[in-house]
C-alpha cells in the first residue's frame, strides 16, 4: 500500500484565497465565462475543447526556479510531430483536439469510450511543480495542471486482475505528421504497474503555467510521472487498458537494451547514449547532478523495494 | 577560370567560417534556443562532418572535371574541419564535463559513440600539424601515407553520428551514403571514370 507523505498534505486553508481568485478571473476573462464558486468548478464551461477552470495551487511543490514557459513549450521530444526538438511546435500548430475520445479497456467494470470531459470532470484540478528529467540527460521543473492518475483509475473500477495500466497515444498520421515516417513503432504506447499508477504523484495532466495544455506537450492530455524518465510520461492520449500482464512500450520495443518497461531515473544505471550520473537543467550551462528517482525516492523508492534496479531499469 | 582566380581561396575562408559567425551571433543574441549547449554542439558536430566530406570530395571533383585546381583548396578545408572539430570538443569538454578529466575519460570508455569521436579527434592532430609546407617536404612519401588516416577518421565519424542518434537515421543515413560514395571512389572502379591527371599537393 502507498502511503501519503505528511508534506503532500496540504490543507485547503494554506492555498492562498487571493491569488486563486485572481487566476479564477484571469481564467473568466479568458473564456468569457462565468464561473461558480471557489475550488467547485474546476473545469470551464464546456465549448468545442476542455478548458482549465479554477485550480488548487502548488499542491504539490518544490523548491526549485521553474523553467522558462518560452522552453518548455519549444523544446520537446514529441516524435509524432518530428524527431527534431523544434519540430513539435512548429509541426504541431493545426492540431485539433476536439471531441477528444479515451478508450478504456480490459481488466475493469467500467470499459468503454469516454469522452475527455466526462472522464476528467468529477475531479478537481492541482497544481504540481514536477521535476522533468529526459532520458538524454536535460531537465526541467514544470508547473502541471492535472488529477491524480489515481482518481481516474479508480473511477473505472479496475478488477483484482488488474496488474498494469497500458496507455497508447493517438495514431493518426494526417493529424500527427511524424507518424508518417515509421521512426517508432506506431502508436506510441507505455505503461506503468497498477502501484506506479496509482501512487499519489502521478498524474495525468490537461495543462501547465495556468494554461490548456500545449499541443506540443501533449494536448489535451498526458501523463506525468516525475521519477521517471520523460519518455514515460506519454501524451495525448486515446486509450487506457488494465491489464494482467505487463504491456509492450514504444521505446522499450525500439531498444530493448536501452529503456527498460520501470526506466526510473537513476544514476546508478548506465545508458550507453548519455551518463545519466548527471544532466543539464535548461537555461543552465553545467550539469548538476541527477538525483535518485529525479528527488524522488522518499517518495516512491518502497514501491521498488523487491526488485533489483539494475536488472529491471 | 574562377577556380584559379586570386580570389577563390579568400572567398573558401570566407565561406568556412560563415557557420562559426552564425554560430557566434546567434550565442549572443539568444538565438540558440532553450539548450544553447546542445545546439552548439550538433551544428558544430555537423559542419565538422560536412567539411570532412567536402575535403574528400575534392580529389574526385578533380578526376570527374579534369581541373587540378581544386586539390589546391584541399589544406583549408582541412583545416577547417579540425577548427570545427576543436570546437565541437571543447563544448563537449567545458560545459559536459566542467573540465574534469576523470568524467571525460568515463564517458570517453564507457559511451561507444564518444570513444568513436575521441579517436577521430586523435588522429586529425597529427593530420593538421602536418597540414604545412614544411612538415610535407619533410615526411616526403610518409605524408602521403600518414594522411590516408583521412578515410579511418571519416568511417569512424559516420559511425559516431549513427551510434548517437536514438531513432531517426535518416539524416546520418545521407551523410553515411556519401561517405561510402566518397570511399569507393578511391577504390572501385569509379575511380577509372573521368580523366584523370597527376596528383598535385600544394
Ligand atoms: C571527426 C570527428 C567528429 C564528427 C564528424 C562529429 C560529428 C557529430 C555529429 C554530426 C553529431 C550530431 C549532430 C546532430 O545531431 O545534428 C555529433 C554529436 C555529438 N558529438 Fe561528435 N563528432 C566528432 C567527434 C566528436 C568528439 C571528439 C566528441 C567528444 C569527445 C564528440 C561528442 C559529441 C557529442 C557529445 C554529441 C551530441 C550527442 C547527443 O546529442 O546525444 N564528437 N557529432
Amino acid at each position: 500500500m502507498i502511503k501519503i507523505k505528511k508534506r503532500w498534505e496540504i490543507p485547503e486553508s494554506e492555498v492562498t484565497p487571493e491569488p486563486l481568485y485572481r487566476r479564477r478571473r484571469e481564467f473568466m476573462q479568458a473564456a468569457g465565462t462565468i464561473g461558480g464558486a471557489l475550488l467547485l468548478n474546476p473545469w470551464a464551461a464546456a465549448q468545442a475543447s476542455l478548458a482549465i477552470g479554477d485550480y488548487q495551487e502548488k499542491v504539490i511543490s518544490i523548491d526549485e526556479e521553474i523553467t522558462e514557459e518560452e522552453d518548455a513549450t519549444s523544446y520537446n521530444n514529441f516524435y509524432e510531430f518530428g524527431t527534431d526538438k523544434e519540430d513539435p511546435k512548429r509541426n504541431s500548430k493545426r492540431f485539433k483536439t476536439d471531441d477528444w475520445q479515451i478508450v478504456v479497456s480490459g481488466e475493469c467494470d467500467k470499459p468503454g469510450t469516454y469522452g475527455l470531459e466526462d472522464l476528467m470532470k468529477p475531479f478537481s484540478i492541482e497544481e504540481r511543480i514536477y521535476r522533468l528529467r529526459c532520458v538524454e540527460a536535460w531537465s526541467m521543473v514544470i508547473p502541471w495542471l492535472g488529477v491524480p492518475l489515481a482518481s481516474v483509475l479508480k473511477s473505472l473500477q479496475p478488477t483484482s486482475k488488474a496488474r498494469y495500466v497500458g496507455f497508447k497515444t493517438l495514431h493518426d498520421p494526417v493529424r500527427m505528421p511524424g507518424q508518417q515516417r515509421s521512426v517508432l513503432n506506431w502508436p506510441y504506447r507505455e505503461g506503468l504497474t497498477i502501484a506506479e499508477a496509482m501512487h499519489p504523484l502521478t498524474i495525468l495532466s490537461v495543462g501547465m503555467y495556468g494554461k490548456t495544455m500545449p499541443n506540443q506537450n501533449g494536448a489535451p492530455i498526458r501523463l506525468v510521472v516525475p521519477w521517471k524518465y520523460g519518455f514515460k510520461s506519454i501524451k495525448s492520449i486515446v486509450g487506457i487498458e488494465f491489464s494482467e500482464t505487463q504491456p509492450r512500450t514504444s521505446w522499450n520495443i525500439a531498444a530493448p537494451r536501452e529503456y527498460g518497461f520501470y526506466s526510473n531515473v537513476n544514476p546508478e544505471v548506465n545508458h550507453p547514449r548519455w551518463s545519466q550520473k548527471r544532466e543539464r537543467r535548461i537555461g543552465e550551462i553545467f550539469k548538476r547532478d541527477t538525483l535518485m528517482f529525479n528527488g524522488y525516492a522518499e517518495e516512491v523508492a518502497e514501491l521498488y523495494d523487491d526488485l533489483d534496479l539494475t536488472v529491471n531499469f | 577560370m574562377w577556380l584559379k582566380s586570386v580570389w577563390a581561396k579568400p572567398l573558401l575562408h570566407l565561406l568556412c567560417l560563415l557557420p562559426f559567425t552564425g554560430l557566434l551571433w546567434a550565442a549572443f543574441n539568444g538565438g540558440l534556443g532553450a539548450n544553447p549547449v546542445e545546439k552548439l554542439t550538433h551544428e558544430t558536430g555537423a559542419w565538422t562532418l560536412r567539411l570532412l566530406l567536402l575535403t574528400l570530395s575534392l580529389s574526385p571533383l578533380r578526376q570527374w572535371t579534369g581541373q587540378a585546381a581544386w586539390i589546391r583548396f584541399r589544406r583549408i578545408t582541412g583545416l577547417y574541419t579540425f577548427f570545427y572539430l576543436s570546437c565541437h570538443f571543447l563544448i563537449w569538454f567545458v560545459a559536459d564535463h566542467s573540465l574534469d578529466p576523470g568524467a571525460m575519460i568515463e564517458d570517453i570508455v564507457e559511451r561507444p559513440y564518444i570513444t568513436l569521436g575521441f579517436s577521430a579527434f586523435l588522429l586529425m592532430i597529427p593530420l593538421a600539424a602536418t597540414s604545412n609546407q614544411f612538415m610535407i617536404r619533410k615526411l616526403g612519401r610518409k605524408w602521403k601515407s600518414l594522411h590516408q588516416l583521412v578515410y579511418l577518421i571519416i568511417l569512424l565519424a559516420v559511425l559516431h553520428f549513427i551510434w548517437l542518434v536514438k531513432a531517426d537515421y535518416l539524416e546520418p543515413g545521407i551523410y553515411a551514403i556519401i561517405a561510402v560514395i566518397l570511399l569507393a571512389h578511391r577504390v572501385g572502379p569509379i575511380k577509372r571514370i573521368g580523366i584523370k591527371s597527376a596528383p598535385v599537393v600544394r
